[in-house]
């Protein structure tokens, strides 16, 4: 009995305060990546794979390191 | 200091798998616990060997799992196809279960090694190794520690040594992409705890501020398996000296685990892994930026949220709650969006640069894995939908769908950064033959359309006769008349398979010959560590 209580506990609480926090840090996240000035920083940071591609930042001259 | 623990470690090591072995109930368990001997004498002995080695600190990327890793990704591609092939024709043509190999090399023990074989070895190992290169590349430093990389590496080899021979003798907990016994889940447990040390251990060293988007799909794939294995292999050995284990949950609950767990290594192993693949290896194949990193996000977060959610479609028409059936059904019918988001940010990233398709095979492949990315995940939703599935489920069509996806998305991208890596690891200036690139193109890409569309032609026709009833309502077909309809179907998969693993042949000379062959790009920059 204790154990059909425990699960309705936490089906009651995952079904409503879990579900809305999961679809506001989601929707969060939406806004976040459309944010003023992210296209600028984005761009940036879609050219990491083209940086470093033989040896660490800092080992001797590295281009683009900022 | 150090290397004096790690004698003492693998000497107790070597001790105690010699002890279990003495004690072994059954012969899997006998030879897992000697590989397990001998694993723990060659780490043993190499240890010896390199005592007192140079002390100076490590510098540049640490290359050298990595050259092992594709190596050894080839190597499982080609055995894992080879094992498909051979289980095809056990289908077509019975009589090549042979009698003598009966209880070794019949259907049922060597189809969990098929899976097996492609999925984990040559998907995992081609997942580890590729990780291991973006995540330095992408960070800017080397890998954390070299000897967790070492031990994640080897050990992950031994877990793939461990469950392939308990398959053929026989040891199996009979849950599907879980078949390996209690104790291969805990040595993997072991050795993906620290393929997340080493790789969150890597992520914070970066010198780059902002973690790339292959990185966290990566990271995603690490941490989502780790909870999946935990959960789907919670089990009960019978005897610590023996291969079999009870598992604790029975019935529906058992069997939703069991498709929680499987839909999600679906999702987080061959497409969060593989998409932390394409999120690296398309750019730099393609020499531009992803087409939109906005979109990444956004597709990484939905893709996480909702995949998670999917696993009951498996269960349809079952005793599983209806409720949790159509949830699974609405979520994988959601999903084709994140999916298609992730497929469009892949191909468009070629915008600008379509030319490249004429002249570079390597990219050619990597556009039709994600075209049957694409292709697949749109296959899956649709068959998720419960009025479909009621005709799709329990035939071949799902065969068909896992193996667009799988040859198509998995095998294909790892082709393309098999063909990217090999002249960069090896210091060449480009591949030994792009014609021999372009045989493999064709022969997988024909294999998959046969292997497809004979699946589908038998699946739906073997759907269709069971559902078959007369005036009476009787049904019309029996089940061995589905399997005889079947026969031109079977052999047609099979020859798909033979096209598709001969392309995988012809990928691994070349890529032989391009280590052994293909003129150096410079004179030993990267491949000699500044002193």
């Amino acid at each position: 009995m204790e154990g059909q209580d425990t699960y309705t506990v936490f089906r009651a609480f995952a079904d409503s305060w879990v579900l809305l926090a999961m679809f506001l840090f989601f929707i969060g996240v939406v806004v976040w990546a459309f944010r003023p000035g992210s296209s600028r920083i984005y761009k940036d940071t879609a050219n990491i794979p083209f940086r470093h591609e033989d040896k660490p930042a800092g080992d001797g001259d590295s281009p683009g390191a900022h | 200091m150090w290397d004096y623990l790690k004698l003492v470690v693998f000497g107790l090591l070597a001790v105690l798998t010699m002890y279990l072995a003495s004690e072994a109930r059954d012969l899997a368990y006998l030879v897992a616990a000697l590989i397990g001997f001998l694993s723990a004498v060659v780490a043993f002995i190499f240890t010896l060997r390199h005592m007192g080695g140079d002390p100076t600190p490590k510098t540049g990327y640490m290359d050298a799992p990595i050259r092992i890793g594709v190596i050894l990704t080839a190597f499982w591609g080609v055995v894992g196809f080879l094992v498909g092939t051979w289980i095809a024709f056990q289908l077509a043509f019975p009589q090549l279960n042979f009698a003598w190999a009966e209880g070794y090399m019949n259907f049922g023990r060597l189809r969990p090694l098929h899976t097996s074989a492609v999925i984990f070895a040559f998907g995992g190992t081609g997942l580890l190794t590729t990780s291991f290169y973006v995540v330095q590349r992408t960070s800017g430093a080397r890998l954390w520690n070299d000897q967790l990389a070492w031990f994640v590496f080897w050990g992950y080899q031994i877990t793939i040594l461990l469950a392939a021979t308990g398959y053929l003798l026989g040891a199996t907990q009979g849950k599907e992409y879980a078949e390996f016994e209690w104790y291969v889940d805990w040595w993997l447990t072991i050795v993906w705890v620290g393929y997340l040390l080493l790789f969150l251990g890597t992520l914070m060293k970066r010198k780059e501020p902002h973690i790339y988007v292959a990185n966290w799909f990566y990271l995603s794939f690490i941490v989502t398996i780790a909870m999946l294995h935990v959960v789907n292999n919670l089990s009960i050995p019978v005897s610590l000296f023996g291969s079999k284990s009870v598992q604790v949950f029975a019935g529906v609950q058992d069997a939703m685990t069991q498709w929680w767990y499987g839909h999600n290594a679906v999702g987080f192993f061959l497409t969060a892994g593989f998409l932390g693949m394409m999120y690296y290896f398309v750019p730099k194949q393609a020499e531009r930026p992803v087409f939109s990193y906005k979109l990444s996000i956004i597709h990484f977060w939905a893709l996480i949220f909702l995949y998670i959610w999917a696993g009951p479609h498996h269960l349809h028409y079952t005793a599983l709650p209806d409720w949790a059936s159509t949830l699974g059904m609405v979520f994988s019918v959601i999903l084709w969006m994140p999916s298609w988001g992730g497929m469009i940010n892949g191909l468009m990233t070629l915008s600008g640069a379509w030319d490249k398709l004429r002249t570079d095979p390597v990219i050619r492949m990597m556009v039709v894995s994600i075209g049957f990315y694409g292709m697949s995940t749109f296959e899956g939703p649709m068959m998720s939908i419960k009025a479909v599935n009621s005709l799709s489920h329990y035939t071949d069509w799902t065969i068909g769908h896992v193996h667009s996806g799988a040859l198509g998305w998995n095998g294909m991208i790892t082709f393309g950064a098999l063909y990217f890596l090999f002249p960069r690891l090896w210091n060449k200036t480009g591949l030994y033959s792009l014609r021999m690139v372009s045989w493999h193109f064709w022969l997988a890409t024909i294999g998959i359309v046969l292997y497809a569309s004979s699946m589908w032609v038998t699946g739906i026709m073997e759907g269709l006769m069971w559902r078959e009833v007369d005036a009476q309502g009787f049904l019309v077909n029996s089940f061995a008349d589905t399997v005889a309809a079947k026969f031109p179907m079977y052999v047609v998969r099979g020859v798909g398979g033979v096209l598709y693993l001969t392309g995988a042949i012809i990928m691994a000379y070349n890529l032989w010959m391009t280590v052994r062959r293909a003129p150096l790009a410079r004179e030993a920059t990267a491949a000699a560590p500044a002193e």
